[in-house]
């Protein structure tokens, strides 16, 4: 949308100059200055004076993705728990959005509590969402395994240790994720016309019919965006598995943002943590790019 | 109303229901346990509390800073959210309404800037900030500055995006008369524009300071004793020896309480922006 008002050459980018100051104070200069850093051996004993660590070349990359050493073989090992995490994460988040979206469609009594009730976890603050998780699923005796001992089906694992440490992690995740594509669904719901389903019914189609003809192709727009963003967030967690593990997260559960972390903070190798964190971005550009050139692809065919 | 088959009813009822007690349970976990005497909460899991009491809700403010975590928090959360609105409503509206050379470079940065891990920059801004520290005195880590800039890596692509969603939605001929009328760029921004998209720049913000609320990397790294946030604050109630597991769900009931009205009120307009910005 243009305006056809006479304006100044230089009036869109006055209003554009504090968003530009601040987005190459915020984004740019760090990235500059991480790739930068992955250049560089940066260490412990230059953290202190930064500009003066000596030039690395690639050496910290090449370190990073050595899989036969332990630096490599841990990233490595990470980022297919992040993949797996991602993946079941957002499968999860948007299947139980897309069931809950489609059948709030119909008023009924109660509707908008339930539709409120739905979106409390996404409301919450991030950490206090996972608390509560860490809460119920600690010890042997937290109220997952008393659900589970009253149930009848044994209970008393712990479930933050070892593989059971994945499960919980994902589960989490989707508690709190899922009212997001819930909230994103029922928006892409509200904006296909009643008249086709109409139409459809005319013509003697079934929900089932109606569903699989006209939902699912007309929310292809809204469930595209969707779940790149969905991915994009899980890939990048961290305060989930921050939070649940504390410090001591077990290698099931070792998600690529905390790996990098632990690697630049706890053992003060922030040339190598810059590498990794250059080598991370560099991945999503590309999953990103294929992403989008695969489903711009499949709706042209459809 | 269209009819429908007898199944599905029974389908609504019964998948509604099971997401249901999956949502609500956490809720309710959290609730009981705040209700809990600290003995109750020491042994193993109860559904219902031996007595119901608010002492939690009294004695959570004295095991932790409690009211100093809720002042930083808030101090940052407001503070970021309104940074980012400031900044990006007048962006968005130039990405709006104006085509100009380098529009679409922005729109693009913008957008993928989006998307880039939290990590990525934690590591450099620390340096950076930690520089500009050695450099000239000015101190941006353990302070609320630092915090306040550094939270707009991810509140302001967002916000700049979803307003000019926003704004798209505001028919050009209202602004095209207020500058015909002699108001100017800025005056048909402030004065036509922003009046009817309010709902959108208010979801910009809640969203903004919800973000800012609930952050724990940066938070983790850049702040210390005197600028501890709640994300890192409420840690604090594990001690050694135990965790005082009813205190932490008072504080996370009490600390939950504000985002999740603001964000309930808003939601309705946070969807609008969603579809009109970033589900486009």
């Amino acid at each position: 949308m243009t305006t056809s008002v006479p304006c100044g050459r230089s009036v869109p980018y006055l209003l554009l100059a504090p968003a530009l100051v601040f987005e190459i104070l915020v984004h740019l200069l760090p990235m500059l200055g991480g790739l930068w850093m992955s250049l560089h051996e940066l260490n412990q004993f230059f953290v202190r004076d930064w500009t003066s660590a000596p030039f690395a070349g690639l050496d910290n990359y090449r370190f990073a993705v050595d899989f036969d050493g332990a630096v490599g073989a841990e990233l490595l090992r990470s980022f297919a728990v992040t993949a797996a995490f991602s993946a079941l994460t957002v499968a999860f988040s948007f299947g139980l959005g897309l069931v809950a979206a489609t059948l709030l469609q119909r008023p009924f009594r109660g509707r908008f509590l339930v539709r409120g009730l739905f979106l409390v976890p996404y409301a919450l603050p991030v950490y206090t969402a996972v608390l509560v998780w860490k809460f119920m699923l600690d010890r042997g005796d937290g109220a997952v395994n008393s659900a589970l001992r009253g149930l009848g089906w044994g209970g008393g694992e712990f479930w933050l240790l070892g593989q059971n440490a994945f499960l919980s992690l994902v589960v989490t995740a989707v508690w709190r994720l899922w009212p997001f594509a819930f909230l994103a669904l029922m928006a892409g719901l509200q904006s296909i016309p009643a008249e086709l389903y109409d139409a459809a019914e005319v013509d003697g189609a079934g929900p089932g019919q109606r569903f699989r003809l006209i939902t699912l192709p007309m929310l292809r727009p809204v469930a595209r965006v969707l779940v790149l963003v969905l991915f994009l967030w899980t890939f990048n967690d961290f305060t989930v598995p921050y939070v649940l593990f504390d410090q001591s997260v077990p290698s099931a559960a070792n998600l690529v943002s905390v790996h990098v972390y632990q690697s630049s903070f706890l053992t003060w190798n922030f040339g190598l943590g810059a590498a990794m964190s250059t080598l991370l971005l560099l991945f999503l550009l590309v999953v990103v790019a294929l992403f989008l050139a695969l489903t711009s692809r499949s709706r042209r065919a459809a | 109303m269209r009819r429908e088959p007898r199944w599905l009813p029974v389908l609504r009822v019964t998948a509604l229901g099971a997401l249901g007690v999956f949502t609500v349970l956490p809720l309710y976990v959290m609730a009981i346990t705040a209700l809990k005497p600290l003995d109750d909460v020491r042994d193993g899991f109860a559904w219902w509390p031996s007595r119901l009491t608010w002492e939690a809700f009294g004695t959570m403010w004295s095991t932790v800073d409690l009211a100093e975590y809720f002042v930083n928090s808030g101090v940052v959360a407001v503070s970021s959210a309104a940074l980012s609105v400031f900044i990006a409503v007048p962006a968005a509206y130039a990405v709006s309404r104006y085509r100009f050379p380098g529009r679409d470079l922005f729109r693009a940065a913008v957008l993928s800037t989006q998307m880039l891990p939290g990590i990525l920059f934690l590591l450099p801004l620390y340096l950076i900030y930690a520089s500009i520290g050695q450099l000239t005195g000015i101190l941006l880590q353990g302070n609320q500055v630092g915090l306040i800039i550094t939270y707009l890596t991810f509140s302001l692509p967002f916000s700049i995006w979803m307003l000019v969603g926003y704004f798209d939605t505001v028919p050009a001929e209202l602004d095209e008369a207020a500058v015909i009328d002699g108001t100017g760029a800025l005056g048909a921004l402030l004065r036509v524009v922003l009046p009817a998209a309010k709902p959108g720049v208010a979801a910009v913000a809640i969203y903004a300071f919800m973000t800012a609320w609930g952050e724990t990397l940066f938070a983790s790294v850049m702040t210390n004793a005197g600028s501890r946030t709640l994300a890192v604050g409420l840690r604090e109630y594990s001690t050694e020896s135990s965790v005082y597991w009813n205190e932490v769900m008072a504080a996370s009931l009490t600390v939950s309480f504000p985002v999740v009205v603001g964000f309930l009120l808003l939601q309705r307009y946070l969807v609008r922006g969603l579809t009109a910005g970033a589900l486009r």
